[in-house]
């Protein structure tokens, strides 16, 4: 019999070797996988009934599918009624959005709001307002190159405010031993770094942990900052979702603000309006004035400019749809608090599986956590073993998403953690 | 804490200079203005147009009981961009058939620029190291800013000759032939913005040629794939004619224009590669870009035009809406090369009325005829001459004719 040796990998053409420049991209190494979204590609390609995505953040109802507001809905019936032409944002976006975003985030009777000393653009979701941030910081904060992010953060920030061309460091924020937050080592770092540093907050709902500081610890947060003249930089991807409330979900920005901090937001309405994939967000700085909100945003264009020239119309549009017209806008508010309560229980659910499993550790972190994630605690032998045997995804760092349980997987789901922390599975 | 201080020294930066103009004409009262400045389609009533086919395709978007707003892929909605790239390169190119093409869905033609650019900026390898593209002069204005803002010094190669308004094709080559080996340079599919001035084909094979013996790489930008001649496949000829010859490319793409979308933001771009490991390796590398800027693209305009590219029926409905567009164009270069050679008899030669493509015209008029057009006749154009034909139409084309003529004459 002959062996013919296959080869294992297809050689191209010779005539594409030889001309299409074969060393112009041989050297590119690949690039690794994402390590959120890539939870997703490796669920999509398990084919077990029992799996569970536990990865991205997008909220799914209590059936496990993706959410379309009823508010959004009749926003995007009411849009196409009104037959729109498509054409080009201004560079800072659509403006009824932007001026509704910047109401919704600081309350619409804030100071600055009312005297338009608000500097606001369109962004592209949350990662696009960051990004719009990071690179006006890094062009015209004068005080600082390096950003503060707590630790642990959302994995993108890094790569985000490094591509700006900011330096990228951290302060203590997650306590492992309590499973909630390092206060006094996060006070200590805030007063411990060099003075007018910038720092990246999350406003509510911190990703990946869950832990939010109390009111009264923001307070005390702000007033450190103001110490040590500190630039806040929140960033707010969750506003309403976190407690069914926009109104208390703002309060540390808005406290900040009134508290005579002159910051900048990241908003994002991917998971509060549920339009993930249309990329709707607003990026804004408090100025002292409408001179100064006329140079910042002069400058953010600038930004924007050369990278996609003009945000997207559509998702714009339905914010701006629903944020101005009373009866969705309450519509929405409701809806949104819906979402939030459902996680809510979910959260108590697990709370009580595990504590009935007998599961080993304190579990009371889960329901003091707040938000789509939870920091579980796992491990990482342990969350890939729960990948890899129960067909259950989620980050490694043992991050879940609670919007992806519901009452048809959760006591699966708590019955595989069970086993997973006793060395079972 | 951060204080009154911390922004002063933002300085107040120039506004766009196109926006300069659209506002000018927007406060002007003359009944009889003209925006020639406006590089978006107008229909013969000076309105946006909403292409018929995109509104048919908006309500089986709308009704689609499967509708959602999730995120899409990093690199985009593979059945946008797998047919987007059948459009751009043929669905019969054997690059394809050999996976050897790179797709990814960006924020119209301007994030596919950004985003080619930033990919070269970190994985070219540059002539002695030195980040540099070559533009044509002129060029769509935002490319410098583009390329500079991924720290890539824009150079310019010779394109527009005044003399002959048209192209300085031997300049082009020789630019071409002393450039360093390997560099990179930027070419306009078709339509050249803002010029409408193309190569022949037979220009763009010596073209290809001298890129080849340079080992040159091939920055393609196509916003105007069949809005140019009015036929998809006639446009993309050159884009296809390098992928045969198998010059090192890649290809920004913009449905902008030719589906109207603009603000939707439905763009491409295609990167060609040696071999189709080398592609996988350059998607993970393009995925890791986009995620630190966007994460991922917007869905809407995508979903439109995949049902529109994935459909026989709509495909063909769309064709028929380019035609009309660029047939409108056409005709409005037709009637006002007529008015100018055998009504007016505006001296000098108006033929590159009619030889240029696209939207754009670049007329031949000196900056001062520009701005006493604006001035005296309320007829906005930028100074160097440019006119968006899509700005004229059967109401205004006889004044703008008339107009013209007196300031060639000197008599405005």
């Amino acid at each position: 019999m002959l062996a013919v040796a296959r080869p294992l990998v297809r050689v191209a053409p010779r005539h594409a070797l030889r001309a299409a420049g074969v060393s112009t991209w041989s050297h590119v190494p690949a690039g690794p996988p994402d390590p959120i979204l890539g939870v997703t590609e490796a669920f999509l390609r398990d084919k077990d009934s029992r799996k569970i995505n536990l990865g991205v953040g997008a909220y799914r109802d209590e059936n496990g599918k993706p959410y379309v507001l009823t508010s959004v809905q009749k926003a995007e019936e009411l849009l196409t009624a009104e037959k729109l032409d498509k054409e080009y944002l201004p560079i800072a976006g659509l403006p009824s959005f932007t001026k509704a975003a910047a109401k919704l985030a600081y309350g619409a009777e804030q100071k600055h709001v009312q005297e338009g000393a608000v500097a606001v653009v369109q962004s592209i979701s949350g990662t696009g307002a960051l990004r719009i941030g990071g690179a006006f910081l890094a062009r015209f904060y004068p005080h600082s190159k390096t950003i503060y992010l707590p630790v642990p953060s959302w994995g993108n920030h890094t790569p985000i405010f490094r591509d700006s061309g900011l330096e990228v460091k951290g302060y203590r924020y997650f306590d492992k031993g309590t499973v909630g937050l390092d206060f006094a080592g996060m006070k200590e770092d805030l007063k411990n770094m060099p003075e007018k540093s910038i720092v990246l907050l999350h406003a509510c709902a911190h990703n990946p942990t869950g832990v939010d500081p109390t009111p009264e610890q923001w307070i005390e947060i702000s007033d450190i900052i103001r110490e040590k003249g500190h630039f806040p930089f929140f960033d707010m991807a969750y506003q309403g979702f976190a407690s069914g409330s926009t109104v208390r979900d703002a309060f540390a920005v808005r406290h900040f603000v009134a508290a005579g901090h002159e910051i900048a937001l990241s908003q994002s309405f991917a998971k509060n309006m549920g339009l993930y994939g249309e990329r709707v967000g607003a990026f804004s700085v408090i100025a002292e004035d409408p001179e100064q909100k006329a140079r910042i945003e002069s400058q953010l264009k600038i930004v924007i400019r050369p990278m996609y020239s003009n945000p997207p119309l559509h998702g714009a549009r339905i914010a701006g749809t629903i944020l101005n017209r009373p009866e969705l806008y309450t519509e929405w508010e409701q809806e949104v608090k819906g979402m939030a309560d459902r996680i809510i229980s979910m959260r108590e659910r697990l709370y009580d599986n595990l504590v009935r499993l007998q599961t080993p550790g304190e579990w009371g972190h889960i329901k003091r956590q707040i938000g789509m994630f939870s920091f579980t605690g796992l491990t990482q032998p342990q969350t890939k073993a729960l990948a890899e045997k129960a067909h259950i995804y989620m980050t490694a760092d043992g991050r879940i998403s609670m919007a992806g349980l519901n009452n048809g997987n959760i006591d699966y789901f708590s019955e595989s953690v069970s086993k997973a922390v006793k060395g079972e599975l | 804490m951060a204080s009154a201080e911390t922004w002063d020294g933002v300085p107040l930066a120039p506004p766009d200079s196109i926006f300069k103009l659209t506002a000018a004409y927007k406060e002007d009262t003359y009944p009889q203005k003209i925006n020639l400045g406006v590089g978006a389609y107008r229909d013969d009533d000076n309105k946006p147009w909403v292409l018929p086919v995109v509104k048919k395709a908006t309500e089986l978007l709308l009704h689609d009981p499967a509708l959602e707003h999730e995120y899409l892929p990093i690199t985009g909605l593979p059945e946008f961009t797998n047919a987007a790239a059948r459009l751009m390169l043929g669905s019969d190119s054997p690059v394809l058939a050999e996976g050897r093409v790179t797709s990814v869905q960006t924020i119209s033609g301007t994030g596919a620029n950004h985003l080619g650019a930033l990919f070269l900026s970190r994985f070219y390898s540059w002539p002695e190291g030195k980040k540099e593209i070559y533009l044509s002069d002129p060029t769509w204005v935002n490319h410098f800013a583009i390329f500079r803002n991924v720290g890539v010094e824009p150079r310019t190669y010779p394109y527009y000759d005044p003399a002959t308004i048209g192209l300085a094709f031997s300049a082009f080559i020789d630019a071409l032939k002393n450039a360093p080996s390997h560099s990179v340079f930027l070419l306009h599919a078709c339509a050249h913005n803002p010029t409408g001035v193309d190569p022949t084909r037979e220009q763009w094979g010596e073209i290809a040629d001298v890129i080849l013996a340079k080992g040159h790489y091939a920055f393609f930008d196509c916003a105007y794939q069949g809005f140019a001649s009015g036929d998809l496949e006639g446009d993309a000829w050159a884009v296809r004619e390098f992928v045969r010859r198998n010059v090192p490319m890649l290809v920004c793409q913009s449905f902008a224009k030719n589906a109207g979308l603009y603000g939707e933001r439905v763009g491409a771009l295609h990167i060609v590669s040696p071999s189709a490991p080398a592609a996988t390796r350059i998607k993970s590398q393009l995925s890791v870009l986009q995620r630190s800027e966007i994460s991922n693209p917007p869905a809407h305009g995508a979903r439109l035009m995949a049902l529109i590219l994935n459909s026989p029926e709509l495909f063909e409905e769309w064709k028929r809406d380019i035609r009309t567009m660029a047939g409108r164009i056409i005709a409005m270069r037709d009637e006002l090369h007529g008015l100018l050679t055998d009504k007016y008899k505006t001296p000098g030669n108006w033929d590159h009325i009619v030889n240029q493509i696209g939207m754009f015209s670049f007329t031949g008029i000196t900056p001062e005829q520009s701005q006493a057009l604006t001035e005296k006749a309320h007829i906005y154009l930028t100074t160097n001459g440019r006119i968006s034909m899509a700005g004229l139409n059967s109401h205004n084309i006889e004044y703008f004719a008339g107009s013209l003529d007196k300031v060639v004459r000197g008599q405005l």
